[in-house]
């Protein structure tokens, strides 16, 4: 039996009704086509579905579209404003912080959350925020220099 | 030069960071199905019935399909394999049946109604029992297959290529030498863990043709083989590869492609959708495959190599189509980036009841160094001599021979070894961060050439549009290692225009032209130089255009700055888009019309090697050599090992891009110390224990060590603007360094990967009883 959740889906409310074992991941990505956020384990292992929950990083794969219920959910389709990125975007694409790009969106979701919550975070917090997101390609280094130029710049301002 | 050697961003970013870039399981079509394959649960059975009529029958199923729907053999080098199985299952997962349905949840309770029964067969779950005359054979129709010149099965036995080297006199060369060690070493099997699973969608048209969205590295490849399988003409079907979320060479050949065409065969136009599961990742795509190694080597007091003898017995799983060529180049690399005059070498891929083995990052480079790394420093050790040193007497240089006898001509091998011994400070002995933890530092050097066959081609087209910006066309595709970027700026180079009025079009095989495959390190290389051909293409046209517009004679006429001008007339010249259509004449008329350039590369004078001996003047494109140093502390409590400190430098003939190059070798570092630390696809009786990332782990941010990565850069007489690829090599030395360091910490040889925590603290403890 289907069910109503009503949440603020980047930032505008949004309803959907939605079978009860169905996961947040699946919904926003076959009910909102937001298909940022990507499957790589469905089993809370590898962080590409990385979302934030009421500013939180949490993995979409383990949590339920009902548990969404009112709820505030931003996903990487929501950082940037048009063709304005997010300076954290940005900043991924000047230190060459992704190559084939798919852990990426749940990357950036796990660096902004720390940033959000602590603007100039050092190095070890850095790596201990994205320790939970694998990257089989970038071998991490610049992914944390990334992330310590916004928090380096945040010192500075 | 302007562009090429600069670090421009990736030309993929925006879309890669925004999440707008839709990889094949972010595709979505109207009236899509979906599948769930009816998978073997033995390593080796023969297939009695599959009745599939329960599951044809449920609500909501479009379409069922057996082996018997798929009975073609197709392969990348032997044409081993099918789809489907149709006579025997050969290991745990293999696909038995398939089913499209309206929901990916149909599709799998359908399974439930498939009835297979099997009659279970006697496996073969280790290479070395697979050559005995008593093993089961896992192809006993091997002599019937299909296989390349380059290959050699030997039908009757599990053995699918045997590749040998014979130079020099084996004997003499153990005679000359003052001591004779045996090492032997065992690599396990491991996975490419790409964070994108395996996906892929076909549909069929009204006129029966197909096609396929695909993550995969090589479209074209797959094209040719999905044509064999199928009986598809190629202009029937089309591949797409929208993008691909890492490959390391596991999305290279075939896998799930060859399930959803023949239900998208089935289900009248409705686009078929199968996206692997990180279990079917692990198991039912491609693993690197396992290797047992045995080196005999004689070496004189001086430091000497005279005589090594390699034994390499591959595991190559229950399909080697593509593992063959594993095998050998692990048999024409065999003595690694050494100068030895006597070699004898048997490289063997054995048929088990494993999961396929397949091309991964460094295929086969990262195997057998593992074992010949350990090896050299052993030696070392046994003449009293440094590690440095042993490489410098017998590491290849400008003028030596490898082993099959061809004469090195660019080497920097020694210069990279020098750069990492002073980066790492390798004779410098380091003391542990705590009482028990104790620090080890160790070395390695790798090469590396582009295992394919001789002659395989690459080729680009660039479009020249009216306001002077370009589309450039291939087939090479981007799955991170940025090619997408490199090649444009080799044609903004080139063609004296920014790197921002180039768009890049990859992966459809119905619009862009042809590329072999995006493999071995070779797009730089091979699909560079047909991007600078399509460039000459271009330039040669503007010119002869431009000679008649000017009347200046096209020899003194150069591109600059999207202008073609005079060498010797300042300011005489012509903007390059206003002869983008063509050139139009005085009196109205007009000439030429568009510019599109075409270019169309081999690797040049690439020959076989002769098939007794393995010998050969050039059997490879190019060589990339390299090394790589490390420094570890080992916490003797626990066994656990931590990289604190990677130094790397590679000889890429010619940086193209500095970032992103050297984010390439970091991840193939950290690649490199997943497989040298922690990972291993165990199997046990042929069945996978540990696929997923909660019993197989894959490195994270907290496992990277400080990385100091060089490049020393003597240029590839043919590569583009001098470059050659590093995007393999770079994984290959990280293993055996760190082994090599883990010896020079405490005392202990590791003679098989991965080198667990559980690992170190066992041997220790023997260790300690012994004293
Ligand atoms: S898909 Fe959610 S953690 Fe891997
Ligand atoms: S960029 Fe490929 S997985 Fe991170």
């Amino acid at each position: 039996m289907k069910r109503d959740v009503c949440f603020i889906l980047n930032g505008e409310p949004v309803k959907a009704s939605i079978e009860p074992h169905v996961t947040l991941l699946h919904m926003l990505r076959e009910v909102f086509d937001l298909t940022g956020a990507k499957e790589g384990c469905g089993g809370g292992e590898c962080g590409a579905c990385t979302v934030l929950v009421n500013n939180k990083p949490m993995n979409a794969c383990l949590i339920l579209a009902v548990e969404a219920d009112g709820l505030d959910i931003l996903t990487v389709e929501g950082l940037s404003n048009g063709l304005e990125l997010d300076e954290l975007q940005q900043t991924f694409i000047d230190h060459a912080a992704l190559q084939c790009g798919y852990c990426t969106p749940g990357m950036i979701m796990s660096a902004k959350a720390l940033l959000m919550k602590n603007p100039t975070p050092t190095e070890d917090q850095v790596v201990k925020a994205i320790s939970g997101n694998l990257c089989r390609c970038t071998g991490y280094k610049k992914i944390v220099e990334a992330v310590m130029d916004i928090s380096n710049r945040n010192l500075g301002s | 030069m302007r562009i090429v050697g600069t670090s421009i961003n990736r030309v993929d970013g925006v879309k890669k960071v925004t999440g707008a870039l839709k990889y094949v399981d972010d595709i979505k079509f109207h009236g899509m199905l979906y599948v769930a394959v009816k998978r073997s649960p033995y390593p080796h059975a023969r297939i009695l019935e599959v009745d599939t009529k329960g599951a044809e029958a449920l609500e909501g199923v479009k379409a069922v399909i057996t082996g018997q729907d798929v009975p073609n053999r197709a392969g990348l080098y032997l044409e081993d394999k099918t789809f489907l199985a149709t006579d025997k299952v050969r290991y745990k997962g293999e696909a038995v049946a398939a089913v499209a349905a309206e929901t990916k949840e149909i599709a799998e309770a359908a399974l439930a109604y498939i009835r297979v029964d099997y009659e279970e067969l006697p496996a073969v779950t280790n290479a070395v029992e697979g050559l005995k005359s008593e093993a089961p054979l896992v192809h006993p129709d091997l002599g019937q297959y299909k296989w390349g010149p380059i290959f050699f099965p030997e039908p009757g036995t599990n053995i699918s290529n045997h590749y040998k080297i014979r130079k020099g006199d084996i004997e003499k060369g153990f005679e000359e030498a003052d001591y004779i060690v045996e090492n032997s070493f065992y690599v396990p099997h491991i996975q490419h863990c790409p964070i994108e699973n395996h996906s892929a969608i076909a549909q069929m048209d009204a006129d029966g043709s197909i096609t396929l969205w695909a993550s995969c590295q090589s479209p074209y490849a797959v094209r040719k083989a999905l044509s064999v399988a199928f009986d598809l003409p190629l202009n029937k079907l089309r591949v797409i590869s929208p993008a691909v979320g890492g490959g390391f060479g596991g999305k290279a050949g075939t896998t799930l492609e060859g399930i959803v065409i023949p239900l998208a065969k089935k289900t009248k136009g409705r686009p078929v959708k199968l996206t692997y599961s990180r279990e079917d990742e692990f198991v039912n795509s491609f693993v690197r495959q396992g290797m047992h190694a045995t080196i005999k080597t004689g070496i004189r007091k001086d430091g000497k190599i005279s005589a090594v003898k390699n034994t390499f017995i591959w595991d190559g799983g229950a399909y080697t189509e593509y593992g063959v060529n594993i095998v050998r180049a692990g048999g024409y690399a065999s003595t690694g980036p050494y100068d030895i005059p006597n070699v004898w070498t048997d490289s063997i891929c054995v048929y088990t009841n494993h999961p396929v083995g397949g091309p991964y990052r460094g295929f086969g480079m990262s195997e057998i160094h593992f074992a010949i790394e350990q090896n050299i420093d052993m030696l070392a050790e046994k003449i009293g001599m440094s590690p440095i040193e042993i490489r410098k007497i017998n590491g290849l240089r400008p003028g030596g021979k490898n082993a099959t006898g061809q004469i090195v001509d660019v080497c920097g091998l020694q210069e990279c070894l020098e750069d990492v011994a002073k980066h790492i400070d390798f004779n410098r002995k380091e003391s542990g961060s705590q009482p028990h933890k104790v620090r080890g530092k160790g070395i390695a050097c790798g090469y590396k050439a582009p295992s394919m066959p001789n002659d395989v081609a690459s080729s680009a087209i660039i479009k020249m549009n009216e306001d002077g910006s370009f589309h450039l066309l291939v087939s090479a595709q981007d799955i991170g290692q940025g090619s997408d970027t490199v090649l444009i700026q080799m044609a903004a180079e080139a063609l004296s225009i920014p790197p921002q009025k180039i768009t890049i079009k990859t992966g459809d095989t119905d619009y862009t032209p042809y590329e072999w495959q995006t493999v071995a390190s070779r797009i730089t290389y091979c699909a560079g130089n047909a991007v600078l051909k399509a460039c000459e293409d271009i330039k040669e046209q503007l010119l002869e255009l431009a000679q008649l517009r000017l009347g200046v004679s096209k020899r003194d006429l150069v591109l600059k700055d999207e202008y073609v001008v005079s060498k010797i007339i300042p300011g005489k010249g012509v903007a390059m888009k206003e002869l983008a259509l063509g050139l139009s004449m005085a009196d109205g008329s007009g000439i030429h019309g568009p510019i599109i350039g075409r270019g169309a590369f081999i690797p040049p004078n690439v020959r076989n090697t002769d098939k007794q001996t393995g010998q050969g003047e050039k059997p490879v494109a190019f060589w990339t050599y390299g090394c790589q140093g490390v420094e570890i502390e080992v916490d003797i409590e626990t066994g656990k090992i931590d990289v604190l400190k990677v130094a790397s430098c590679f000889d890429v003939g010619k940086v193209i891009n500095p970032k992103l190059v050297e984010g390439q070798v970091e991840g193939g570092i950290v690649q490199g110390l997943g497989s040298a630390l922690f990972e291993e696809l165990i199997l046990e009786n042929g069945i996978a224990k540990n696929p997923s990332f909660v019993d197989y782990k894959i490195p994270t941010a907290d496992d990277m060590p400080e990385m100091i990565i060089n490049f020393v850069e003597n240029p590839e007489e043919t590569g583009p603007y001098g470059a050659r690829g590093v995007g393999e090599p770079c994984m290959v030395p990280a293993a055996p360094a760190i082994a090599n360091a883990v010896y020079d910490a405490i005392g202990i040889r590791m003679n098989s990967l991965p080198i667990t925590a559980e690992k170190v603290l066992k041997a220790l403890k023997e260790k300690s009883s012994v004293l």
